[in-house]
């Protein structure tokens, strides 16, 4: 009931000066606006980066790094156990590059709750043969259906159809500068030769390119089975497992447990590339602040507007007070006035701000690197569009403080002797 | 009932402190009791407005004692003040000030809704019948900027009586209005008194109209100069 009074009050006096509080209201749409548009596609572009960069790029990777074995013959010896061994120029031995028991580590990652898909990979050097050139390159053998479930890898293919590899026997997804190169499209057949000095015929069944220039001149896919046969090597030969976690946060501390459970080497992503995760960082930090800047300039508009109302309104302060109405009844007026300003403004400002967005994301944006974008990049979280209605309240309740303080104080003697 | 004193000053002082202290009000005491009709007047300057405001709890700066309906007003905080004038006092002030962004019937209705002791139907019921009353019912859906002088004094005088208080205090009520609508507020407050015991206490300056009520406090630099008693008894 008492709320319903304060509320009639406070709308009565926001309509008397409705084009007055309509400037201050479109002061906080407008900061609200351009502060969900700004990080709507700041995030977005952070979004596509991270995509491009980090989502293929596995969370963690299982290898085995060819290195000198640690436990050398010199220091198993009697006669040397208290010395201090310096061995120079130690060769790494026949280390086999293989992931031992690969089968069961795959499926024991599996079962893990905190993974969200598990890749496995074989790696192998080869050169491309194009007449009496020869092209140095990478084939990775994959497994298509977890390679796409994993990293999407049917995005980033231009021409052709990826399960091929599977049943196109010794096929080959060619990088798309790559195949540039090699003068080779879909159909044709490529001569690769491997590190052991044996050469293959392989049919390019597909093309890809993956935004990263330097990747798709040197990469090159195949199917495990077939990566196995050019090296030569048994059916359950891998040298890479690619981990990709639910949360990245968590890959250094998994990266260290995987380690030590399947006895490999584990590179985790935030250690071997951290300079992105600071970019994004750097990135949302800007948004964030040239948002909360519009809204504190909304936020000065409507102290201004505030302060204005009060000074006009001292008569009707001045009687709401002698007929009974106390400075908290005021206090609460003018706090109702200025939290509507934000709610309405906020309001408002949020779905202009989607409308923005939406707008931008429909702006065509065509780059030669970037084959899956044909517009500007958006993100809709709706973590933006909450942070931005609490602001503009937070914003409209912090400048309408100190003007409906000031209206509480008001002393209804002054004004009505005044006259 | 007509011997109940409805507002009482002991003693009461008060000065100005700006730029030099001023003594404005020395040692006032005062009676007033149920159903009387009363004026202040005195010359400008005189301090009869300072003491209205202080009697009318809004100036809380003074020396000595104020009762209202037999409740001491000091040491009350800000909020309970508001809440006796919102339940005892009506104010009838020189400048009418009603609410511009209010029509009349909620200007009327206002403090009834604040005190809150009616549902809404029933200060609605109220206000018109009041307006009715003092025959300005027909301008209750006007705004209060649209009204002439006299009218809105009236509707300041209904809004005054919304909440049936026990005293209505007026700050030259007729000060500002020609003679004619002058003549018709003080037959409004004549009738208030006579006919329903409504407690009315009046500052004003126009000796005319304090003539004619029941009983004139004079008052002259800060002191009230004539009997302080009632010095007229009628029915």
């Amino acid at each position: 009931m008492k709320f319903k009074l304060i509320l009639r009050i406070a709308k009565s006096l926001l309509l008397a000066r409705w084009r007055q509080t309509s400037v201050a209201a479109a002061g906080v749409t407008f900061g609200i606006t351009m502060f969900i548009a700004l990080l709507s596609f700041m995030m977005g572009l952070n979004e596509m980066l991270d995509d491009m960069i980090l989502s293929r790029t596995p969370h963690i990777r299982l290898y085995n790094e060819v290195k000198p074995n640690a436990r050398q013959p010199i220091n198993a010896s009697d006669a040397f156990k208290d010395s201090y061994n310096f061995i120079r120029s130690v060769k790494p031995g026949s280390s086999r590059q293989e992931i031992y028991n690969s089968h069961v580590i795959i499926e024991t990652l599996r079962q893990d709750n905190r993974i969200q898909g598990v890749a496995p990979k074989i790696t192998a050097q080869v050169f491309f043969n194009d007449g009496p050139v020869d092209i140095t390159g990478v084939v990775t053998g994959i497994d298509v259906d977890e390679e796409d479930k994993v990293f999407r890898f049917n995005e980033y293919i231009i021409e052709g159809k990826p399960r091929d590899l599977n049943t196109v026997s010794n096929s080959i997804i060619l990088g798309k500068s790559l195949a540039k190169k090699l003068l080779a499209g879909v159909g044709d057949v490529v001569y690769v030769t491997t590190a052991q000095r044996q050469s293959f015929s392989l049919k390019i069944v597909g093309l890809f390119q993956s935004g990263l220039e330097e990747l798709d001149k040197v990469q090159s896919y195949t199917s495990l089975a077939t990566a196995q046969k050019i090296l030569n090597k048994p059916g359950d030969y891998i040298t890479d497992i690619h981990i990709r976690l639910h949360d990245l946060k968590k890959s250094a501390q998994l990266s260290k447990e995987y380690s030590h459970l399947f006895e490999a080497d584990a590179e985790d992503i935030i250690s071997s590339n951290s300079q992105f995760e600071t970019g994004s960082f750097i990135r949302s930090l800007i948004s964030y602040s040239v948002g909360v800047t519009l809204l504190v300039v909304a936020g000065f508009g409507i102290y201004n507007i505030l302060n204005m109302l009060i000074y006009e309104k001292m008569d009707s302060i001045a009687i709401l007070k002698a007929t009974g109405f106390s400075g908290q009844d005021v206090n609460r007026i003018f706090m109702t006035i200025a939290l509507s300003i934000g709610f309405a403004g906020g309001t408002l400002g949020l779905a202009f701000g989607f409308l923005l967005s939406y707008g931008i994301d429909h702006i065509p944006f065509n780059t030669a690197s970037l084959p899956t974008l044909k517009t500007y990049p958006v993100s809709y979280n709706p973590i933006f569009y909450f942070i931005g209605w609490s602001f503009s309240l937070l914003t409209t309740y912090l400048s309408g403080w100190a003007p409906a303080r000031k209206a509480s104080k008001v002393d209804p003697v002054v004004i009505i002797r005044g006259k | 009932m007509e011997d109940r004193i409805v507002l009482q000053a002991k003693h009461i002082s008060k000065s100005f402190h700006d730029p030099v202290s001023l003594p404005v009000l020395r040692d006032i005491s005062l009676e007033i009791r149920q159903g009387e009709f009363a004026s202040i007047t005195g010359k400008s300057g005189c301090g009869k407005s300072t003491l209205l405001y202080i009697l009318s709890t809004m100036d809380t700066d003074y020396e000595g004692e104020l009762m209202i309906d037999g409740n001491r007003m000091k040491d009350k905080t800000a909020k309970e003040l508001a809440r006796v004038r919102n339940e005892k006092i009506g104010f009838v002030f020189q400048f009418h000030y009603l609410l511009n962004e209010f029509d009349v019937l909620e200007n009327v209705m206002l403090p009834g809704l604040k005190l809150g002791k009616l549902p809404e139907e029933a200060v609605r019921l109220r206000a018109m019948e009041i307006l009715r009353q003092l025959d300005i019912h027909g301008t209750a859906q006007k705004k209060a900027r649209q009204l002439s002088g006299g009218e809105k004094q009236r509707v300041a005088i209904a809004r005054a009586l919304i909440n049936s208080p026990a005293i209505i205090l007026c700050d030259e009520p007729t000060g500002n209005l020609d003679k004619n609508n002058s003549e018709v507020v003080f037959t409004i407050f004549k009738q208030l008194a006579e006919e329903r015991h409504q407690t009315l206490l009046i500052v004003t300056h126009d000796l005319e109209f304090a003539k004619n009520t029941h009983r004139i406090i004079e008052m002259e630099d800060g002191r009230i100069t004539s009997p302080v008693t009632c010095s007229k008894t009628y029915a």
